[in-house]
């Protein structure tokens, strides 16, 4: 692989430190090394005890882990995240508009900008939804839309998450700890604030009540401590002051959702939930969920609980339906997109397919409906081997993949062992959508800690930086 | 609160009661036994913590004889019997794991600490510690548990529910001790008042932590009158029958809700025949059908609590 400048965030290509950087690498240059050592030391411990961990799948039952952090955070210039967040809000706009379209009028399929069959083949696509309407027309109440810059300097989304996104407890945590260990940093410069996610989420969620109750009640819907999210489920429901609910604590009687509390049956009006689809209604999905609430859908077809986010959101996050995103901006809104996408070859195309396959060592090939970073191939750092057998995978089922260009993302200086390396990180913004949209400034940046990887995700290896937009 | 919630921590609290209180009557049968010469009847102590729990079937169905070797670690140490101070131990911290929000970090780190301590523990070490000082030790486990939660937690409905099933798993435990030793505090034909029957009475005494308090109350010897009268109807001994049923009732009435009407009927009636009842009485109708009563009532106000707080129902 020929060797090509990186762009790093911190440094330009003849190592000096960009502007939004200098508060840092001041802050870096002068601090002793046992200083930094004592730092990144009491960060680790204050972790562990606040105890901000995440099970990991495929390990021993019950594993927990501790997630790295990095104390070099991300540091966006403010003007950057302008117009990130506009992109965002455009984005995130469309996507909505779409899943509303494709379970009602569907007349994007209609006049022909997105073909049937990539709708209404998904097994995302919730038939169950068609014609039902939800409050205010969203979807997509709370979205984690992942942004990398690659080695032009130009940001790009690599994927839009609509249906469950993690990660923001994280954010949260990471910025009280940069707070303690570096106070001096936050008074020399402004950095916008995130700590106010929480009200925010609550805010939005109170707007979405479907009877309009100037005081709904809403809870979050876990799916139990044995989840790899679970840490974040009950820090947002205790950030937020709503009950932490499981399945067995809600149950549905003429259509009205109740949880069972030592008061009597009380209405419950809003559920942020954090349970997959597949899970939220035995009698409508799958009949061996113990994990949600029988008659659940129901309730929420007639309107009188409202789920966030909507049943169904999956149709719009799929892998395969990503490349036709900026199709969407244009038609649904009349604009063009303001963030990029990356050229994306769909294999069920044969002259895609074909291309995909000639250049197998320069590109990345995902599973259309996987996460969490599983079964990807990262053409240019796989080997012969694995680029063969993922070949095989590709040739046996095309319509399950997708292609696009290796990107070069961008790399941020982080601790590995004593020394500082450069690591690729990507950024999730939170996009959360009520009757208008709302962010904090920045998300949460993830980090590939093993050299040379473009994985980020933290069941990967992946470890986690605070994100900074400076002004 | 939730529903389950309130569960979680009702029982968290009855495990660590319950595990506490089986202690207490290994820990005195283990010191009765050895006043007992004769082998043969010192086995017959024995049977007195298995009909305590109730666990006299499924201990047979396993064990052949009946013996302080094979007792003691049916009732320590068994992982298969529900009611070991092991099984106890594991249940109590399950319940604390899922409700690890709703209560304070210290009193997860007592619960979770005794479990994994008591997960190194086997009946070589057991023995070797001193029977009487393992016994100690889950009794201490216990007390630092109740005196974290009495320091640290907000009185909210979490420790109402959580001081809930304290009383209620007391009260009964106390009960059954009594219940199990009504044998020996019947009046006798034969001599009244010799060496082992005071022993007897003293050790049931010293059982429920009450050896001293009756000695200040009466000023008297050990007679099973007096013993029973303190146990089932003082009003200032945490461990008596009257002050858990009191404790009960006091929260009962703190937490009620619309369906809970009965079961604070229940427990309002049960704590009257002990405010006014009178041991001569409880005599003369006979002790033991006293004391079946007895479980049978609190049986009843805790299957009221599990209805009216633990699986609401919409009412029509």
């Amino acid at each position: 692989m020929p060797p090509i400048e990186l762009y790093n965030e911190m440094y330009t290509g003849d190592r000096k430190v960009r502007s939004h950087y200098a508060a840092f690498a001041d802050w870096l240059r002068e601090t002793s090394p046992e200083r930094i050592a004592q730092n990144r030391h009491a960060a680790d411990l204050l972790f562990h005890r606040v105890g901000i961990t995440f099970a990991v799948y495929g390990e021993a039952s019950g594993t927990e882990r501790l997630i790295p952090f990095d104390i070099v955070p991300h540091v966006i210039p403010g003007q950057d995240w302008d117009v990130l967040s506009r992109g965002l809000t455009q984005r995130v706009t469309a996507l909505n508009r779409f899943l509303h379209d494709v379970y009602h009028g569907q007349e994007i399929l209609r006049d022909g900008v997105i073909p049937y069959d990539q709708v209404t083949n998904n097994a995302q696509f919730r038939r169950e939804m068609i014609g039902v309407d939800v409050p205010g027309g969203v979807y997509a109440h709370v979205a984690g839309v992942d942004i990398v810059k690659n080695a032009d300097g130009q940001y790009y989304v690599l994927e839009d998450n609509l249906r469950t996104p993690s990660g923001v407890s994280y954010m949260l945590e990471n910025r009280k700890m940069m707070m303690r260990l570096f106070p001096e940093l936050f008074a020399q410069q402004t950095i916008r604030p995130v700590d106010h996610y929480p009200d925010l989420l609550l805010e939005t969620l109170k707007e979405i009540s479907a009877l309009g109750t100037p005081d709904p009640t809403i809870v979050v819907l876990t799916p139990g401590h044995f989840n790899s999210a679970y840490f974040e489920h009950a820090f947002l429901a205790q950030q937020m002051g709503v009950e932490l609910v499981e399945g067995q604590d809600l149950f549905v009687q003429n259509n009205t959702v109740f949880m069972r509390t030592t008061q009597g049956p009380q209405r419950v009006d809003v559920i942020y939930r954090r349970i997959d689809d597949d899970f939220l209604d035995p009698r409508a999905f799958r009949p061996d969920s113990m994990l949600g609430v029988p008659g659940l859908l129901d309730a929420y077809r007639a309107g009188r609980v409202t789920l966030a986010n909507a049943i169904g959101t999956g149709v719009a996050d799929d892998k395969s339906m990503y490349p036709f995103v900026p199709d969407m901006i244009r038609y649904y809104l009349h604009e063009e997109p303001i963030l990029n996408n990356v050229p994306t070859y769909v294999l069920h195309k044969a002259s895609d397919l074909e291309y995909v396959l000639e250049n197998l060592a320069e590109l990345v090939v995902k599973e259309a409906q996987g996460s969490g970073g599983y079964g990807m191939l990262v053409g240019p750092t796989a080997t012969r081997d694995e680029r063969e057998r993922y070949r095989q995978r590709i040739i046996d089922a095309p319509e399950r993949f997708i292609a696009q260009p290796t990107l070069r993302l961008s790399v941020v200086p982080t601790f590995c062992g004593t020394e500082l390396a450069e690591r690729h990180i990507d950024l999730r913004p939170y996009v959360l959508t009520g009757s208008h949209t709302r962010f904090v400034p920045g998300g949460l940046t993830r980090v590939a800690l093993r050299e040379g990887s473009l994985v980020v995700n933290s069941s990967q290896g992946g470890g986690v930086k605070d994100t900074w937009v400076v002004d | 609160m939730l529903s389950r919630v309130a569960s979680n921590l009702y029982w968290m609290s009855r495990y660590v009661e319950r595990a506490e209180n089986t202690a207490r009557v290994l820990d005195v049968t283990w010191r009765m036994s050895l006043l007992v010469k004769e082998p043969r009847l010192q086995d017959q102590e024995w049977y007195a913590p298995l009909s305590i729990t109730g666990t006299l079937f499924p201990f047979a169905g396993r064990h052949n004889e009946v013996c302080a070797r094979e007792v003691l670690h049916f009732m320590a140490l068994d992982p298969e019997n529900p009611s070991s101070i092991y099984a106890c131990a594991r249940q109590a911290r399950e319940n604390a794991r899922a409700v690890r929000g709703s209560i304070t970090s210290e009193m997860w780190e007592v619960l979770n600490s005794t479990w994994l301590e008591l997960q190194q523990m086997d009946e070589d070490k057991m023995l070797m510690r001193g029977i009487s000082s393992f016994f100690e030790w889950v009794k201490d486990r216990s007390h630092l548990f109740r005196g974290v939660t009495f320091g640290t937690m907000r009185r909210d409905d979490a420790y109402h529910f959580a001081r809930l099933g304290t009383h209620l798993e007391r009260a009964d435990n106390t009960a059954r001790i009594l219940d199990v030793k009504y044998h020996v505090l019947l009046p006798s034909v034969k001599e009244v008042g010799g060496a082992v029957d005071y022993y007897q009475w003293s050790a049931v005494l010293r059982s429920v932590s009450a050896f001293e308090a009756y000695r200040k109350v009466y000023r008297d010897v050990v007679t099973p009158i007096k013993l029973a009268e303190l146990l089932i109807l003082r009003d200032d001994l945490p461990r008596s029958m009257h002050f858990c049923v009191k404790q009960a009732f006091d929260t009962l009435n703190y937490i009620k809700n619309d369906q809970s009407q009965e079961t604070l009927r229940k427990a309002g009636l049960l704590l009257a025949s002990l405010q006014y009842g009178k041991i001569s009485d409880i005599f003369a109708a006979g002790l033991h059908e006293y004391l079946t009563g007895f479980l049978k009532s609190t049986l009843e106000v805790s299957n009221g609590v599990q209805k009216s707080f633990f699986a609401p129902m919409l009412q029509e």
